[in-house]
C-alpha cells in the first residue's frame, strides 16, 4: 500500500513542477512578446522595472490580481464564472504527455498524440462560453467566430499529423521522438520535418490558428470587436485568459518539437561538439531537457515574430484558407507520404 | 468494493445525473453545457475498461467537436423566446409511455441478455496495442460496415449542402 503513496506523491511532483515550468514560462513570454514587439516596431518596450524591464511581467501580474473583481450585471454568472477556467485548464492538460526528456513527462500514455489533438480541441469551450455568458453583442460575435475557426483549423490539424504517424508508427509521444534518431549522411539528423515538410507547415498554419494568434485572431479582432470574447472580463479572469493564450502557445511549440524537431535529441553539428566536453552524467541526464527547451525557445520567438509582422486575415479568408487550400494540402500529403513509404519499407 | 468498482458507480452516477440535467433544462445553452462533463465520465467509463483510444476519440468526437457545433447552434436562438415555452404539451403522456416501455425493454435486454459479440475480445486483448486492436478489426473483421458508414455520412453530406444551398448564388 505504501507503495501506491510514493507514486501518487511522485506523479503529484511531476504535476506541480510541469505547471510551476508552464506558468514561469508564461512570465517569460510576456516579457519576450513585449520586447520583440518594441524593437520590431522601434521602441524599447518595456525599460524601468528591473534591468530592460525583466520584472515588468511580476508587476503586472500584481496589478491585475489586486484589481477589483468586477461581473457585469446582465450576465450569466455561472458560465461567466466558468469560462475562464474551461479555458486555461485544457491548455495545461496537453503538458501531461509531452516529452522533455526521455523519462521525463507525466505520463507515457500510448495514445499520446491523439489525446493532445482531444484535449487541445476542449479550449475553446472557454471562449465559446465566455463570448455568450458575457452577453455582449461583440462577445457573442468574437465566441461563434471562435468557434467556426477552431472547427475548421482542427481538421487540418488533426491530418496534417497522419504523415508523422505512418513514419513513426506509434501514437506514443515517447516512440516518436525515439523514431527520429539517427542521422543521414552523417550530418542531417532524420528528423520528421525533412520527410514530412508539408505536414509540418500545414500543422503550424493550423496551431496558429488553434491558438488564436494572429493573422488568425478574429475572435479577439480588437479593430472590428474591440477585444472580442473578454470584453466584459477583467482582473485575474482577464488574466487567466491571457495566460490560456501563452499556455497554449507554449504547448503548441512543444508538439512542433516533438513531432518534427526530434524532442529532446541534440541538434546537429553542435550537438556532438558540446556533448563531447560535457562529463557522461550531464549528458544523460540535463542536457536533454537543455535540447528540448532551445527548440522550444525557437519557436515560441517564432510565434510573437509572425504576430507583429503579419496583418490579420479577413473572416473569408480565413474560411477559405482552411477548407480549400489547407484541407486538401493534408489529403494530398497523407496520399504521399503513404506511396513514400510503402517504397521505403519494400 | 474495490477501486475500479468505486470509479465506475462515480462515472455511471455522474453520467446519468448530467444526461437527466441535459434534458430537463430549459435553457438550451445549460443543457449542452451538461452534456460535456456527460460525455468526459462516459470517457472514464472506456478508460476502466482499458479502451484508452475509444476513450480519447470520445472526448475529440463527441466532446471536442459536436459540442462546440451545438453550442455554435444554440448560441443563435432567442433566449427570451424560449423562456416563454412550456416544457410539457398534450403529448406528454404518450410520450411518457413510449419512454416507460422503451426503458423496461432496454432494463430486460441489460439485465437478461448475453453480449457474445466480438467487442469482449476487443476490451481483453490487452497483449495488442489498444490502437493497433481497433484498427486491424475495422480494417479486416468490420471492413463491411465501417465503410458502409463513411457511404452514409458522405450521403449526410451531400444532403446538408443540397438544403444550405441558395438559388441563383454562385
Amino acid at each position: 500500500m505504501e507503495n501506491v503513496w510514493i507514486y501518487l506523491l511522485i506523479i503529484l511532483l511531476k504535476i506541480v513542477g510541469i505547471i510551476t515550468v508552464a506558468l514561469g514560462g508564461v512570465t517569460v513570454m510576456n516579457w519576450v512578446e513585449r520586447k520583440v514587439c518594441g524593437h520590431i516596431q522601434h521602441r524599447h518596450g518595456p525599460l524601468y522595472v528591473g534591468p530592460h524591464g525583466i520584472l515588468q511581467p511580476i508587476a503586472d501580474g500584481l496589478k491585475l490580481f489586486l484589481k477589483e473583481d468586477i461581473t457585469p450585471t446582465n450576465v450569466d454568472r455561472g458560465l461567466f464564472m466558468l469560462a475562464p477556467i474551461m479555458a486555461f485548464v485544457p491548455a495545461l492538460l496537453t503538458f501531461a504527455v509531452i516529452p522533455v526528456g526521455p523519462h521525463l513527462m507525466i505520463s507515457n500514455v500510448n495514445i499520446g498524440l491523439v489525446y493532445i489533438l482531444s484535449v487541445s480541441s476542449l479550449g475553446i469551450f472557454g471562449i465559446i462560453m465566455g463570448g455568450w455568458a458575457s452577453n455582449n453583442k461583440y462577445a457573442l460575435l468574437g465566441g461563434l467566430r471562435s468557434a467556426a475557426q477552431m472547427i475548421s483549423y482542427e481538421i487540418p490539424l488533426g491530418l496534417s499529423v497522419i504523415g508523422v504517424l505512418m513514419y513513426s508508427g506509434s501514437l506514443s509521444m515517447t516512440k516518436i521522438v525515439m523514431a527520429q534518431q539517427g542521422f543521414w549522411f552523417g550530418f542531417i539528423p532524420k528528423w520528421f520535418v525533412i520527410p514530412q515538410f508539408l505536414g509540418f507547415i500545414l500543422f503550424l498554419v493550423a496551431a496558429f490558428a488553434e491558438t488564436n494568434r494572429l493573422p488568425f485572431d478574429l475572435p479577439e479582432a480588437e479593430t472590428e470587436l474591440v477585444a472580442g470574447y473578454f470584453v466584459e472580463y477583467g482582473s485575474l479572469r482577464w488574466a487567466m485568459f491571457m495566460m490560456a493564450e501563452y499556455v497554449a502557445m507554449i504547448s503548441a511549440s512543444c508538439v512542433i518539437v516533438t513531432l518534427f524537431f526530434g524532442g529532446w535529441l541534440p541538434l546537429p553539428v553542435i550537438g556532438p561538439l558540446v556533448e563531447g566536453i560535457l562529463p557522461s552524467n550531464v549528458v544523460l541526464y540535463a542536457m536533454p531537457v537543455v535540447w528540448f527547451l532551445s527548440k522550444v525557445a525557437v519557436f515560441m520567438f517564432f510565434f510573437v515574430w509572425v504576430r507583429w509582422t503579419f496583418p490579420r486575415l479577413r473572416y473569408d479568408q480565413l474560411m477559405s484558407l482552411g477548407w480549400k487550400v489547407l484541407l486538401p494540402l493534408a489529403i494530398f500529403n497523407i496520399f504521399i507520404s503513404g506511396i513514400l513509404r510503402m517504397a521505403q519499407l519494400n | 468494493m474495490g477501486l475500479h468498482d468505486i470509479m465506475f458507480y462515480y462515472f455511471a452516477s455522474v453520467i446519468v445525473i448530467t444526461a437527466l440535467l441535459a434534458v430537463s433544462r430549459p435553457n438550451p445553452v445549460y443543457a449542452v453545457v451538461f452534456l460535456i462533463p456527460c460525455f468526459f465520465h462516459v470517457a472514464g467509463i472506456f478508460v476502466l475498461l482499458q479502451a484508452e483510444f475509444l476513450a480519447v476519440v470520445q472526448i475529440l468526437v463527441p466532446a471536442g467537436a459536436l459540442m462546440v457545433l451545438y453550442l455554435f447552434v444554440v448560441f443563435l436562438f432567442n433566449l427570451s423566446e424560449i423562456k416563454g415555452m412550456k416544457s410539457t404539451h398534450r403529448q406528454s403522456v404518450l410520450a411518457g409511455i413510449v419512454a416507460l416501455i422503451m426503458f423496461i425493454l432496454l432494463a430486460v435486454l441489460a439485465v437478461r441478455g448475453i453480449f457474445p459479440g466480438p467487442f469482449q475480445e476487443l476490451v481483453e486483448s490487452t497483449a495488442v496495442e489498444n490502437t493497433v486492436a481497433v484498427g486491424g478489426a475495422l480494417y479486416t473483421r468490420f471492413l463491411f460496415p465501417f465503410e458502409l458508414a463513411s457511404l452514409v455520412l458522405l450521403v449526410v453530406m451531400f444532403g446538408a449542402m443540397v438544403l444550405a444551398r441558395r438559388e441563383g448564388k454562385e
